[in-house]
């Protein structure tokens, strides 16, 4: 049986992959849904609930492996994760990437100049060096490029809430390399303000 | 009369039976002195038939711990409920709950239609609550909730009136009731008793 | 203000075995006493609530460009909360009567205040509650929910204990095999809600069975259609196990 794995956009889709059924991915879909909201564009539970829509498969498929794996420790996430096969990942990847609403929870207005300027610019952190500008991984538009993720239209206080605890939440297992290491002395450096801006900017963008 | 002998016959065989529980023949007679033979209620000793079996050991136990001291219960249940044990309590109130109760019909007829709209919808501008909501659509009652369908006519105005007039009066009746007679007037609850007396 | 007597506890269903009470009642210091002064305590922390509330909403209403300056008096206020306690519990704790009537306190004022206007608009049917919304301004609304939020007795409990650990795991995990994603993502670890999100804790066993059984029957509001899928995909007995475990958090 050939295995599909689907990589960037402009595939087909992502139903006619041969090892996951229609019916199947559809209802898993749908359960996707329930609390990333009906267009994935995500929704305010008790907890902020990420947007996927637009979302590169990669990435979408590097946490559910991350959160199976309890690399990335959320117990809600580690549960609907852990059901799920490779091919399943990379079916809702390609079907999350598709998707395009608009953006669900928008920041304070006022903080999205300052949130540009960081985006695009980068910052100098108190203690010292520098952080690049966070377009120059993320895209110009915050789109997203294969494994790091979209941030364009992404809730903002699940952007402040990521931000700010980081390393409780990724890279749980030291031994194992892990992508979101990167991100780790930048969430770090950044202060409470600059994470509440950028939050706002990225939460704005289309 | 049909009910008659079918009382004669149930004691019959419960005194006969060797059951979990046995209820002696004495202790149901004696009831009837003013209860009725069948249990339907006789003026002023309300219906026992077909009552709700915790309701009926609730006020077995209020009685015998006066707390429930409403007139009537205290000149004529205080006395008798003394010598009534829990089992025997316990055995009674199931006992009558299985008879089937006959309805009293002896309201005013003609406020049988504002009675319904009370019960069935209560008075929301008036914060009168829906009987309904805790007595059910026919007035059958649940758990420790009384039925109250068929109740004659002077026995549920007495009632409604004690609660509502006397407030802390019943220091057995627990929230909602006072609460809620309180707010009915008299014609309101004249209404009510006469609606209830017909429900089957 | 009424003195508020004892409450007893609920007894048995229809069909349930019967309950033993023993004579003569348990002696001073117990549950009972315990929960009449409780109650006794919290009506007069009750009326200082409402007076603070009746206030509140004096001040905006007069803020405002109202045509009349008082919404409602406090001793309306007062009376509507009776009103509501008749068929809710003294503190807002639920009731089981021939319906259950589900618990108050402690509910979300946005939810609250929903299920107020669904009740009204006929997105939400029910024929005893309908009535009941009509008959209230937004204003005596916004007043109710804020003061039920203020309750917290303790659950009504005991129902179905065996069955809540079955439904914490569906609670805090989910059930992936199904799709059925966790109750605790929106509703909170302790399912206390947020916003428009209703708290489930330490609600009516058998209200929360109903209303998860008949959801789609019930409510036709479009913030809780995000339910239907999830009614779906339980079936009878993890609704029980959800609804036993719920209602018994405090």
């Amino acid at each position: 049986m050939l295995v599909i794995v689907f990589g960037g956009a402009g595939r087909t889709s992502a139903a006619e992959t041969a090892a996951v059924s229609k019916p199947e991915l559809e209802a898993k879909i749908k359960y996707c849904e329930i609390c990333h909201g009906h267009s994935a564009e995500g929704f305010e539970g008790y907890y902020p609930i990420p947007r996927l829509a637009g979302q590169t498969p990669d990435f979408i498929k590097y946490s559910l492996q991350a959160f199976a794996e309890r690399t990335r420790t959320n117990n809600i996430m580690f549960h609907v994760a852990r059901v799920l096969s490779p091919d399943m990942m990379a079916a809702l990847g390609a079907h999350f990437h598709d998707l395009n609403a608009k953006p669900l929870g928008a920041g304070p207005t006022d903080l999205v100049a300052a949130g540009k300027e960081i985006f695009e610019t980068g910052v100098e952190p108190r203690g010292g060096g520098r952080i690049k500008s966070c377009s120059s991984c993320h895209g110009d538009n915050a789109e997203g490029n294969q494994d790091f993720p979209r941030l364009a239209g992404q809730l903002d206080d699940y952007i402040v809430d990521k931000l700010t605890n980081w390393s409780k939440e990724f890279g749980q297992h030291p031994s194992k390399m892990d992508v979101s290491r990167i991100m780790q002395p930048i969430a770090e450096a950044l202060t409470e303000a600059q994470i509440k801006a950028v939050a706002a900017y990225l939460s704005s963008l289309q | 009369m049909k009910l008659t002998r079918l009382n004669i016959a149930i004691l019959a065989i419960i005194s006969f039976a060797v059951p979990a529980w046995a209820i002696d023949v004495e202790t149901p007679k004696r009831c009837t002195v003013c209860h009725s033979a069948s249990f339907q209620g006789l003026q002023p000793a309300p219906r026992l038939a077909g009552q709700r079996y915790q309701y009926l050991f609730n006020q077995l136990s209020d009685l015998g711990l006066h707390r429930r001291d409403d007139p009537n219960a205290k000149l004529f249940m205080w006395p008798v409920v003394a010598t009534v044990n829990p089992q025997t309590a316990r055995e009674l109130a199931l006992y009558l709950s299985t008879i089937p109760p006959v309805a009293a019909e002896d309201g005013d007829a003609e406020l049988i239609a504002s009675g319904r709209k009370i019960y069935q919808e209560g008075m929301p501008e008036a914060n009168v609550v829906a009987c309904v909501a805790c007595h059910g659509p026919n007035a059958e009652g649940v758990g420790e909730i009384p039925r109250l369908g068929g109740l004659a006519y002077p026995y549920l105005r007495r009632r409604l009136e004690q609660w509502g007039r006397q407030g802390g009066y019943n220091e057995a009746t627990r929230p909602p009731m006072p609460h809620v007679a309180s707010n009915l007037s008299l014609k309101q609850i004249e209404a009510l008793a006469s609606y209830l007396s017909f429900v089957k | 203000m009424k003195l508020i007597t004892s409450y007893r506890g609920r007894g048995t269903e229809v069909g349930d075995e019967p309950m033993v009470l023993s004579f003569p009642s348990a002696p001073a210091g117990t549950p009972r006493e315990g929960c009449r002064r409780r109650i006794v305590k919290a009506s007069g922390l009750r009326l200082a609530l409402q007076l603070a509330i009746a206030v509140v909403v004096f001040a905006t209403a007069a803020g405002g460009a109202a045509t009349k300056a008082l919404a409602f008096s406090s001793h309306e206020l007062a009376a509507k909360i009776a009103y509501c306690q008749d068929c809710h519990g003294p503190a807002g704790q639920g009731y089981r009567g021939f319906y259950p009537m589900p618990r108050l306190a402690g509910q979300q004022v946005e939810y609250f205040e929903d299920q107020l206007r669904a009740f009204v608009e006929g997105r939400r049917l029910n024929s005893i509650m309908s009535p009941v919304a009509r008959s209230l301004s937004p204003a005596m609304m916004t007043a109710l929910a804020t003061d039920f939020r203020a309750f917290n007795p303790r659950p009504l409990g005991g129902d179905r204990r065996e069955l809540a650990a079955m439904g914490e795991k569906i609670f805090q995990d989910g059930v992936p095999e199904q799709n059925v994603p966790a109750c605790a993502a929106c509703h909170g670890p302790e399912a206390t809600g947020i916003k428009q999100i209703p708290r489930l804790s330490g609600q009516l066993y058998l209200y929360m069975v109903k209303t998860l059984t008949n959801f789609r029957k019930d409510r036709k509001e479009h913030l809780s259609d995000v339910m239907y899928p999830v009614v779906e995909s339980l079936n009878k007995r993890q609704i029980e196990a959800v609804a036993a475990y719920v209602s018994s958090l405090r």
